[in-house]
């Protein structure tokens, strides 16, 4: 009943049940544990081939962490993936080559990114080494392919990252996510760093990449509007969870969850009609260490009673196809 | 804003640095005399002349005479190659040393960290003079042992600098990009993160040359380098203040000798962190 909710038809690209991660806080002189930062608590959901699924929620709430765990960069604490049928989990050496060569990630930070050291060539070439695919001549083929496509001149391959802007740095790291032809990529903020009019650019890049490529999405984000502009679904995350997903369309329109309706309503409008319905402040956010008991959200939520703090709402699907953690709606 | 003179002439860039030119002009000059001292030595290193002692420079002696009679400046040239090989050996084998311990302890961190870094301590906790000596008086004078005693005292120096900047390289998104796309850990290492420390190693490495021939000045000079009559710069130096209240020449010779080396190779070092950042070389919009 959950997966007929979140799959989009037909089987999945890739299915995340259950992903955890803690990070433990270790004190004293023997390092004893004496607790844990649940950054990711127990998140599901699926994407689709060509799909884009949207991650948004606020700063800490652990969706860059969900995408690092996915790409294998902080190892999972509990949780399953299944990447196209076969279990990440339990690959090893070839297996997982063959499985990092299909999910790639874009980073938020444009110069951070890129190896200032190395120029455009090298760094585009580098996946296509470690992988051992083609020839020298036809890896630098690749490369100016690969340029060409997200807008980059090929007569820029000697240069270095720090003779780019933001925007153009960006495409690199899009280019070097591209080289190995991926199912899935990861992007973490891919936009926040750069200007408005290079947003759009971006965002414009990505779609036509999605279209011509066929490759998804799972695109992490604070920023509604870019979530809203490129999604397909939108999942809304909240202390390690997901409380809510659903439809973009559906989720702008209305969103069900007291938390997406604080998130969407704290987006500044141009309609002064259009009134923050409450203003429960973005000050005290509980801490991933110490969660509250319950629903994570009801030490902010207006419709929090007693049930919320005995009992932890499920994500069950709803009668209009959305998936949703609250008791009250 | 006025421009340079080098810019009006438009040098390229790596030209453009004093401290760069300067260093590798001493550098070379000295690792020129050297390199050729058979050719610019104008007497044998051992002639002794008793009745020309501490003559002063003259036509035939350029530098003057020592304790012994002997040329001053052919001492000097063939003493370069005695103190370039050993600090150029001694730095060699430190910066590879230090820069791979550096390296792995930094990037794998946990236990192997531990493990590394607390070896690295205890080469740390001894006085190095003591250490040196120690080590020169067990396995006894000469070219390679002076050599090895300095990489005993010096390797920890890269060691910990390189695991430092390793810390924070490591962090960065182009690293994680690489692991992400399933880069093995000697890549990672040696194509990520070891050229973006080059700065810092070179610049160790540049003042460690300069370093190790003090070292091997002092330890001449304590009497625990080369045994004469090899015409190490140290041993002229700290023979020469015997007579240092009346023909102070011996010894101003020498320690300018060591002083002009050291600084080439500090100047050198100091041009080169600059160079070497890819950001200097080409000017670009960033």
């Amino acid at each position: 009943m959950l997966d007929d909710a979140m799959a989009p038809p037909p089987a999945p690209l890739l299915s995340v049940r259950g992903l955890k991660v803690h990070f433990p806080i270790r004190q004293g002189v023997f390092q004893r544990q004496v607790g844990a930062v649940r950054a990711v608590d127990g998140v599901s959901f699926d994407i689709g081939r060509a799909e884009t699924l949207g991650l948004v929620g606020e700063s800490g709430c652990g969706k860059s962490t969900t995408g690092l765990a996915l790409t294998g960069l902080v190892p999972l604490t509990d949780g399953e993936v299944t990447f196209d049928g076969a279990r990440v989990g339990s690959e090893t050496g070839r297996d997982l080559a063959r499985f990092r060569q299909r999910m790639q990630i874009v980073f938020q930070d444009p110069f951070s990114s890129l190896n200032p050291r190395q120029r455009v060539r090298d760094i585009l070439r580098a996946p296509l080494e470690i992988h051992r695919i083609g020839t020298t001549a036809e890896r630098r083929e690749a490369v100016f392919a690969m340029m060409n496509r997200v807008g980059l001149r090929p007569d820029q391959a000697e240069n270095y990252p720090h003779q780019f802007s933001g925007g153009q740095r960006q495409r690199i790291g899009i280019a070097r996510a591209l080289m190995l032809n991926p199912d899935v990529i990861i992007c973490d903020e891919p936009v926040s760093a750069l200007d408005v009019s290079v947003q759009a650019q971006i965002l414009n890049l990505l779609e036509d990449l999605q279209d011509e490529l066929g490759v998804a999405f799972l695109f992490i984000s604070h920023d509604l509007g870019v979530v809203e502009h490129i999604s397909n679904r939108v999942a809304v995350m909240y202390l390690g969870k997901i409380v809510e997903m659903a439809r973009r369309e559906a989720l702008f329109a209305a969103p069900a969850h007291p938390y997406s309706e604080l998130l969407l309503g704290s987006t500044p409008s141009l309609d002064p009609r259009r009134r923050h319905r409450f203003s429960a402040g973005f000050e005290d956010v509980p801490s991933a260490t110490a969660k509250p008991s319950g629903c994570a959200f009801r030490t902010r939520c207006p419709l929090a009673d007693e049930r919320c703090r005995a009992e932890e709402p499920a994500l069950s699907p709803r009668a209009d196809g959305r998936l949703l953690a609250c008791h009250h709606r | 804003m006025k421009k340079s003179l080098a810019r009006r002439i438009g040098l390229p860039p790596v030209l453009r640095n004093a401290s760069l030119l300067i260093g590798a002009a001493l550098t070379l000059t000295i690792v020129g005399l050297a390199v050729f001292a058979p050719l610019v030595a104008t007497h044998d290193l051992t002639q002794m002349d008793m009745t020309n002692r501490f003559s002063g420079p003259s036509a035939a002696h350029l530098l003057g005479t020592d304790n012994f009679g002997r040329d001053l400046w052919s001492r000097l040239v063939y003493g370069a190659r005695i103190s370039l090989s050993i600090s150029l050996i001694a730095v060699t084998a430190s910066a590879l040393i230090g820069t791979v311990v550096g390296l792995v302890a930094g990037y794998f961190g946990g236990w192997v960290d531990m493990v590394l870094m607390r070896i690295t301590d205890i080469f740390l906790g001894f006085p190095p003079l003591v250490l040196v000596l120690a080590i020169v008086a067990v396995m006894g004078p000469g070219l390679f042992n002076v050599a090895l005693s300095l990489v005993v005292v010096s390797w920890t120096e890269y060691a910990r600098v390189v695991r430092s900047t390793t810390l924070s390289l490591r962090e960065r998104n182009y690293v994680q990009a690489a692991q992400a796309l399933g880069a093995s850990s000697p890549r990672i290492l040696f194509r990520e993160i070891l050229p973006n420390s080059l700065g810092p190693i070179t610049v160790l490495a540049s003042l460690g040359l300069g370093t190790a021939i003090i070292w091997e000045s002092a330890l001449s000079f304590l009497g625990f380098g080369l045994p004469p009559p090899a015409p190490t710069w140290g041993w002229s130096l700290s023979y020469g203040t015997r007579f240092i209240r009346d023909e102070p020449w011996m010894s101003i010779i020498s320690g300018a000798a060591i002083m002009v080396t050291v600084l080439g190779f500090n100047l050198l070092g100091d041009g080169l962190r600059d160079v070497l950042d890819p950001r200097r070389l080409t000017r670009g919009k960033g």
